[in-house]
C-alpha cells in the first residue's frame, strides 16, 4: 500500500516536472504548442534510442509514459524491438505497432467527438 | 502586489538613472534611453510572478493527470492482471478518449487555460490537438473539413515521430 502511494508521488512529481519545463519552453522561447508537442515526441524518440528514457519508466510509472515523451519512446521502443524478431523491415512496422493504440484511439475518439459534440461559439 | 512593488522600485531606479542621464546634458536622447531602459527592466522583472504561477499550475496540473494515468494502469495491470505493455496501451487510450470527451464538451479548453503546457505535454494534450482542429472545421465537411483538418497538429507529430522511429531502427538494424 505504502509502494503504491510512493508511486503516485512519482509520477505526479516527474509527470509535472515534464510539463513544467514545456510551461518554461512556451515563456522563455514563445514556442507554439505544436512545436511543443512534435518536440517533446522527438526527445522521447531519442532519449528511448539512447536508452536514457526506460529508467525514468522504471522510475515513475505513469509519470513518464503519459507525457508524449513516453509516446516517443513507445515508438523508439517498438522499433528497436521489432528488428530484433522482423530485421529491416521491424524498423518500419514497430514504432507504428507499437503506438498504434494511441494513434488509432485518437483518431477514433477525435472522429467521433466531431460528429456528436456542437463546438462552443466563443464569446 | 508584488509586481506593484517591483514597478515601484522600478519607477525609483528609473528616476535616478534619468537624473544621471540629464546631468550628461543630452536631454532628449537620454530620456529615450531611458525610457528604452525602464521598459527593458519591465520586461525583465515584471513576468517573474506570471512566470512563477504558471509553472506551478502546469507542474501540478500535468502531474494530476499522470497520476490519472497511473491509477488507470495499475488497474489494467494490477486489476485485470494485463501485461505492462498492455496496460500502458490501455492507459493511453483511456487517456485519449477522456480528453476527446473533455474537448468536446469545452471542458479541456477551459483546463488548457489555467494549465497552459500542463494541459499539452500530456497525452490528452496530443488527443484534444486532434479533436479542437476536427471540431472546429466540421463546417468545412466529413472529408477535407474532420478528415483532413484533425490532423493539422496531430500530422507533424506523427511525421516527425515515426520518421524518427524508424531511423532509430534502421540505425540498430546496421550499427547495432
Amino acid at each position: 500500500m505504502l509502494d503504491m502511494i510512493f508511486m503516485y508521488i512519482k509520477a505526479f512529481v516527474v509527470g509535472g516536472i515534464l510539463c513544467a519545463i514545456g510551461q518554461i519552453l512556451i515563456l522563455k522561447t514563445q514556442l507554439t504548442s505544436s512545436r511543443i508537442l512534435v518536440g517533446y515526441v522527438t526527445a522521447g524518440v531519442i532519449l528511448g534510442a539512447l536508452g536514457l528514457y526506460k529508467p525514468l519508466i522504471d522510475f515513475a510509472g505513469a509519470g513518464a509514459t503519459v507525457p508524449l515523451t513516453g509516446f516517443g519512446y513507445s515508438l523508439a521502443h517498438g522499433a528497436m524491438e521489432a528488428i530484433e524478431t522482423d530485421g529491416i523491415l521491424g524498423a518500419f512496422t514497430g514504432g507504428v505497432t507499437a503506438a498504434a493504440g494511441g494513434i488509432a484511439a485518437a483518431v477514433f475518439f477525435g472522429y467521433l467527438a466531431a460528429i456528436l459534440f456542437k463546438p462552443k461559439m466563443k464569446s | 502586489m508584488r509586481s506593484a512593488c517591483a514597478g515601484r522600485r522600478m519607477g525609483f531606479e528609473f528616476a535616478m538613472k534619468g537624473e544621471a542621464v540629464m546631468e550628461n546634458k543630452n536631454n532628449q536622447t537620454g530620456k529615450q534611453r531611458a525610457i528604452e531602459e525602464y521598459s527593458k527592466l519591465v520586461e525583465r522583472l515584471a513576468p517573474k510572478s506570471d512566470m512563477a504561477q504558471g509553472l506551478w499550475r502546469a507542474f501540478i496540473t500535468g502531474g494530476a493527470i499522470c497520476v490519472l494515468g497511473q491509477i488507470i494502469t495499475d488497474f489494467f495491470a494490477y486489476g485485470l492482471k494485463w501485461g505492462m505493455q498492455s496496460a500502458a496501451t490501455a492507459t493511453s487510450i483511456c487517456l485519449i478518449f477522456l480528453s476527446a470527451l473533455l474537448t468536446g464538451l469545452g471542458v479541456y479548453d477551459r483546463i488548457g487555460k489555467y494549465a497552459g503546457a500542463g494541459s499539452i505535454v500530456p497525452i490528452t494534450g496530443f488527443a484534444n490537438s486532434v479533436v479542437a482542429p476536427a471540431m472546429e472545421f466540421r463546417r468545412e465537411g466529413l472529408v477535407m473539413g474532420v478528415g483532413a483538418k484533425m490532423f493539422t497538429l496531430a500530422g507533424p507529430v506523427l511525421v516527425y515521430g515515426i520518421g524518427s522511429s524508424i531511423l532509430v531502427g534502421l540505425i540498430c538494424f546496421f550499427w547495432g
